[in-house]
């Protein structure tokens, strides 16, 4: 069972009410992007998700409660988790974060250098010298090298020239085919591409479930992400 | 010349000392953002325990007690670091004021429970004889356990970067110091590393307990709090969570002290304050600093 159910999630960060009452369920071999303006709570709640924020509620991982479980106990459980802004170790070779990461018996190097090529030619290079897109590479191969019950990745092309986009967007594609993602992202192109279930937040509630259909012809959709016109 | 060649090694050979109490420091701090006023108990136990073992286990001091006087002094400094950052600290992770307040207690009650103990007065730590020997280097003539000091700060430097280099507990310590949420999001339990390095920070502390027992002339209950003082500028100076920042601001501080010392009569202590005065100024995180979020 790799599917999550999140049910009246609350989280409160220095006195502010982030999210409050946050339901949604990620059903298992399915892409499901959270989606919304910037600062509803996005973020947020996959952080509460990994035990990175505390909240209060339920989290259900594969029908078990997590939502006091410590952060490194919810990725063995079989969460991997892609942060926003990276988050990699910026002193350590792309060799020694990788192999920081590495939690099952054979890590799947294979896919990794297969998706990023890249990586494997940078192997020595401290990844705090990589370009933006580099580092996002890394960040995503940390959390391929394990098979993963579900992916929670966030916001995976922000801040990439389109070219890296492409390539992470091709990437996340080829992963998505075989696996349950959560996955926050502002490009629509890469969520229509992508994700089956579409789930929009709004001042820390979920506003919206449905399909990536809804993404153009819904107008409440479209108001909720702040989208005048119709997405390419 | 030769007095110059006398001031630099014992600078160095301070400096060596300044280390050991800070190397561990640092690395607490750096890894987890305690602020340990207890590190000092580490090395006045470690002191202890190895004047223990110098008086009552192998009374007739050689070179080989002296080596197992440092190394008692620091499993049990390591030890009881480890059993304070299990009882202690453990409960109070991202509570800095908390773990500030805890930490002042256990350096109080050490220093109560051992001069209760052992009473208030430096007692003389034995040395093999030919610890007082000197050599002579050019004109000059060195007291000898200066070299000791450089010689067992150098081997604990080696030791400490080659765990940090090559293990994966050394691995996860480094990564951690740079961003620990990160370490627990890929898995990893960082409070083993946690444990670790009070263990590690405790040992050296321990050891330099010892060899500060020799350079001082005694073991006392309040030598920890003293050398302390130096520890923590040394850690700023040299740049929290960074080993190698530590060592360098050591020899640093320890070389100027001696020649301030010397060349200003009596203003050493008063110089290490302006290049402490001038990092926080000109660099705040230190030579070589880096901090855990």
């Amino acid at each position: 069972m790799s599917s999550l159910e999140v049910k009246d999630l609350h989280v409160t960060i220095n006195g502010s009410h982030i999210l409050q009452g946050v339901n949604f369920f990620v059903p298992e071999n399915k892409v499901t992007a959270l989606l919304g303006r910037n600062g509803v709570g996005k973020s947020t709640t996959l952080k509460a998700i990994m035990g990175l924020n505390p909240g209060t509620g339920s989290i259900k991982f594969g029908g078990t409660e997590i939502i006091e479980v410590t952060t490194h106990k919810i990725v063995q459980m079989g969460l991997g988790y892609v942060p926003e802004d990276r988050e990699i170790f910026s002193s350590l070779t792309v060799k020694e974060n990788l192999s920081l990461a590495e939690r099952d018996e054979k890590p799947d190097y294979d896919l990794v250098y297969s998706l990023f090529p890249e990586l494997l030619t940078r192997t020595g290079q401290r990844a705090g010298t990589l370009s933006g897109g580099q580092q996002q590479m890394v960040a995503i191969a940390r959390a391929l090298l394990n098979q993963n019950k579900i992916l929670v990745i966030d916001e995976p092309t922000k801040g990439l020239a389109p070219k890296l986009v492409t390539e992470v967007a091709n990437a996340l594609a080829h992963v998505a085919d075989h696996s349950t993602m959560l996955i926050v992202e502002q490009n629509l192109a890469l969520v229509k591409a992508i994700a089956q279930n579409i789930i929009v937040m709004d001042q820390g509630k979920v506003v919206f479930e449905g399909g990536p259909e809804n993404l153009q012809n819904e107008s409440f959709v479209k108001s909720m992400l702040g989208v005048s016109g119709g997405h390419k | 010349m030769s007095t110059f060649l006398l001031i630099l090694i014992t600078g160095i050979g301070l400096g060596a000392l300044y280390f050991l109490v800070a190397s561990g420091l640092s690395l607490i701090y750096g890894l987890m953002g305690v602020l340990n006023f207890a590190h000092g108990s580490f090395l006045t136990i470690g002191a202890f325990t190895g004047l223990w073992i110098s008086t009552k286990v192998f009374p007739n001091p050689t070179t080989w007690t002296f080596i197992a006087a440092m190394i008692a002094g620091g499993i049990v400094a390591g030890l009881f670091a480890l059993l304070m950052e299990q009882l202690v600290i453990n409960r109070l992770y991202n509570r800095h004021i908390d773990q500030a307040l805890v930490t002042v207690g256990v350096a109080l009650v050490v220093t109560a429970l051992l001069a209760g103990w052992f009473g208030s007065d430096a007692r003389l730590f034995p040395t093999p004889l030919w610890f007082m020997k000197a050599v002579t280097i050019g004109n000059a003539i060195i007291p000898i356990d200066r070299f000791i000091y450089i010689g067992v700060a150098a081997i604990l430097l080696t030791a400490m970067l080659s765990i940090l280099k090559f293990t994966r507990i050394g691995l996860i310590i480094r990564a951690g110091v740079e961003n620990r949420s990160m370490v627990s999001a890929l898995g990893i339990n960082v409070r083993l590393a946690f444990s670790t390095v009070f263990f590690i920070g405790g040992f050296a502390a321990g050891v330099g307990g010892v060899l500060i027992s020799v350079f001082s002339y005694g073991v006392s209950p309040l030598m920890g709090g003293s050398w302390l003082i130096y520890g923590f500028i040394v850690v700023v100076v040299g740049g929290m969570g960074s080993v190698t920042g530590s060592a360098i601001a050591a020899m640093l501080i320890g070389i100027t002290n001696q020649f301030a010392n010397y060349y200003l009569t009596g203003l050493g202590d008063f110089v290490v304050v302006i290049i402490l005065a001038a990092v926080l100024l000109t660099k705040p995180s230190g030579l070589l600093g880096k901090v855990s979020n």
